[in-house]
């Protein structure tokens, strides 16, 4: 461990020009005894490019000798339910990384992706939008946390056909996850020495619901009086964002609302491909690319296998920190980082022609 | 529809909205009569700015003026009187300047009213790039056309118990329809190549579902137009990616305010993005989409971009293209020249100044 940290320090002050100031730490993580063995994540490839980027991740890990094992589980978007051994298998394991689900336009099944989320109480979903070193984008000083609330609102799946041709949909708010989310985003806010939330909301036009979801965040707001609390209505917020995304800090919104900014963000940021994220509950995890959790590409991506597996590389970072080994989190931070850094492997959506495993090598090469 | 009026809405239409069934006297001795709503804030502002304009422009336009009371009307629950709204429903044709939403109080929204009343079904904004105004797109040409009178906005909250609140969302074959055929027709009537209707039917597979089912079933009678279907998180990411991928939108409520104002901000904000409301009966009110601004309201500072050329959108309505082209070009080519610019556009002109070059340029 301690080699491997030297080698680190040795190569960055070998190369002190470097733009990116990688983590500097000159005091190492003090681990209990025992806190290397290692631990079991469940897996879950899912369809379409899911598969790809799971492998490029479980590639890199053994690459790293992480000390992650892992309980691989087919499941695919268009069945009914998610099997019972795999909600067994992440109740036990705690912690879980996916590839995508796609859930099927139309097609009488209910997102698997929800079913996860509500039956596991993983409330709030996470996307980390920043500008990663090296890839140009039309926007700059990008760095916003959108975290958004995963259990109700407009997803809650309520509808039914009143008569013929016309259909109602409940969106449910409620005092209760509207807390738990605003209070989650202060916490973050906090522990992140992050400086200003902001809640993203319509309550000019859905006076009850959003009212609700603001007067929860409010309140919450009063506990931490150093972290700069505002509102926002939800487009004057995607009208900002798209104008002047640095206002932004973190942002707590619902959770139709959220998905939209979760995706405008990471559009100005540089792509769905490349922003890392995550739901977390008070129990459970689970780790997944940042936002678009249903967008599982195309075929042709899936058939050339040029799917971007830079998203979940990032996100299992997130991960490796959320088990404690934040060290292998590191160097797999700055290894993915100077890949797109250095711009010689990029994948379709970043501006190159690469294959996913050509990037996969070239992070596995990054690694010290 | 019968095959002989098809064939002469077809001959009639020229270049932009159809308008159904009254047509609008173009003859200079006779003039049309439109109502007119400067609003809150700075609409009076702006409002006079758009009667300098046409006059100077020679467009024989009668203003009919109503303002928002201080007193809520039964009739009509909100501060928007009967009179006002019957108006509308005459005139056939409007020019809106910004109303003020109050947040949380009892009484409907002004917006609103005037949805349901005058049964305004389709808001349709369009946004491109302006040449001369830099922003970080360029290549911006799209028209996001909302449904605009159910959805997620219908209105219907309650609280269930303490604590836990309901709100419906309502989507009806009929009013998906209406929009959709509008879409269609618009897109067809202006030479646009292609639809996309924008949805969340992975999530909401019934109301989604119907509103997309709505669109495809009319976009069969369209073989000539391309139809995509996208989501609304890819559509969102595509947006801000690469917006040259988008030509027409169509999408339900609140999916559409979102866009609507997605799209503005790309181009440039909502002091220059022009949008037209169309109800039944053609009627066409049009509308500036910006916000009061009351911190800058009566200091001859704000920016009458919006509503001039929501203005030239009713002035294609009315059918009075010649003039509706002659100011386009006067205010684009003002914005281009950069002499005369307000202080949201980068520059220090007043209003008067702005109107005044654009009066020069016509």
């Amino acid at each position: 461990m301690a080699k491997r940290s030297v080698s680190i320090l040795n190569r960055l002050l070998a190369n002190p020009s470097s733009p990116f100031t990688a983590p500097t730490r000159s005091i190492t993580y003090m681990p209990r005894p025992g806190d290397g063995a290692p631990r079991t994540v469940t897996l879950i490839p899912g369809d379409g490019i899911g598969p790809l980027v799971t492998g490029a991740v479980e590639q890199v890990f053994e690459a790293m000798h992480a000390p992650v094992h892992f309980e691989r589980y087919e499941v695919r978007g268009n069945m009914r339910k998610v099997p019972e051994e795999v909600m067994e298998s992440v109740k036990r394991n705690k912690v879980c990384l996916k590839g995508g689900l796609a859930t099927p336009v139309g097609g009488g099944v209910s997102s698997l992706n929800m079913q996860l989320r509500k039956e596991l109480d993983i409330f709030a979903s996470l996307v980390n939008c920043i500008n990663v070193p090296g890839l140009v984008t039309r926007h700059e000083n990008v760095d916003i946390v959108v975290i958004r609330e995963n259990t109700e609102g407009e997803y809650a799946g309520l509808e039914h056909e009143v008569v013929p041709g016309v259909v109602e949909s409940l969106k449910v708010i409620t005092k209760f996850c509207s807390e738990r989310i605003a209070r989650y985003a202060f916490e973050y806010a906090y522990l992140n020495n992050r400086k200003k939330v902001t809640a993203v909301h319509k309550a000019n036009i859905m006076k009850l619901a959003d009212g609700l979801f603001l007067e929860s965040c409010r309140e919450v707001a009063k506990a931490y009086p150093g972290i700069t609390y505002n509102e926002i209505i939800v487009d004057n917020c995607c009208m900002q964002l798209v104008a002047k995304p640095e206002q932004f800090d973190v942002m707590v919104t619902p959770n139709l609302y959220g998905n939209l900014i979760a995706n405008t963000a990471a559009g100005i940021a540089g792509g769905t491909g490349v922003m890392p994220g995550g739901n977390v509950g008070a129990e459970h995890a689970i780790f997944e690319q940042g936002a678009s959790a249903g967008n599982v590409g195309n075929d042709k991506i899936v058939e050339q296998k040029k799917a971007n597996p830079v998203a979940l590389l990032l996100s299992s970072a997130m991960m490796l920190k959320h088990l404690q080994f934040p060290t292998f989190a590191d160097r797999l931070e700055v290894a993915v980082k100077q890949v797109i850094r250095e711009g010689k492997w990029r994948t379709k959506d970043l501006g190159g022609d690469c294959t996913t495993q050509e990037v996969v090598d070239a992070v596995i090469a990054a690694l010290d | 529809m019968t095959m002989a009026a098809f064939l002469a809405r077809r001959l009639l239409a020229s270049s932009t909205l159809i308008s159904a069934a009254r047509p609008f006297s173009s003859s200079s001795t006779t003039p049309i009569k439109a109502t007119l709503f400067p609003g809150d804030g700075i609409g009076p502002e702006i409002a006079e700015s758009v009667k300098q304009v046409f006059t100077a422009a020679d467009v024989a336009i009668e203003w009919d003026e109503h303002y928002v009371a201080t007193e809520v009307d039964p009739r009509t629950n909100s501060f928007l009187t009967w009179e006002s709204l019957q108006s509308v429903l005459d005139n056939k044709v409007g020019l809106k300047g910004p109303m003020a939403t109050p947040i949380g109080k009892g009484h409907r929204s002004l917006n609103l009213t005037l949805r349901k009343e005058l049964n305004l079904y389709a808001n349709v904004r369009p946004c491109y790039s302006l040449p001369g105004y830099k922003t970080r797109y360029d290549d911006v040409d799209l028209i996001t056309i909302r449904e605009n009178t159910e959805g997620e906005y219908s209105g219907l909250e309650h609280q269930v118990v303490k604590g836990v609140v309901e709100s419906i969302k309502i989507i009806t074959r009929k009013a998906s329809m209406r929009v959709a055929e509008y879409a269609f027709l618009y897109a067809k009537t202006h030479g646009r190549k292609k639809v996309s209707a924008i949805h969340k039917a992975n999530i909401m597979q019934k109301t989604d579902g119907l509103f997309l089912q709505c669109c495809d079933e009319v976009a069969e009678k369209y073989p000539e137009i391309e139809y995509e279907k996208v989501v609304i998180d890819n559509c969102c990411m595509m947006l801000v990616k690469n917006p040259a991928l988008f030509d027409v939108l169509v999408m339900p409520n609140l999916y559409g305010d979102i866009i609507s104002d997605l799209c503005a901000g790309l181009v440039g904000g909502l002091g220059l993005t022009p949008s037209c409301n169309i109800g039944e009966d053609g009627i066409a009110l049009a509308e500036a989409v910006h916000g009061s601004a009351p911190d800058i309201a009566g200091k001859n500072l704000a920016n009458p971009t919006a509503l001039l050329l929501s203005g030239v959108m009713m002035l294609r309505h009315l059918k009075l293209n010649k003039q509706a082209e002659q100011i386009h070009s006067a205010i684009i080519n003002t914005i281009a020249e950069g002499k005369y610019r307000t202080a949201d556009l980068g520059g220090t002109s007043t209003t008067t100044e702005f109107t005044n070059a654009i009066c020069d340029h016509l």
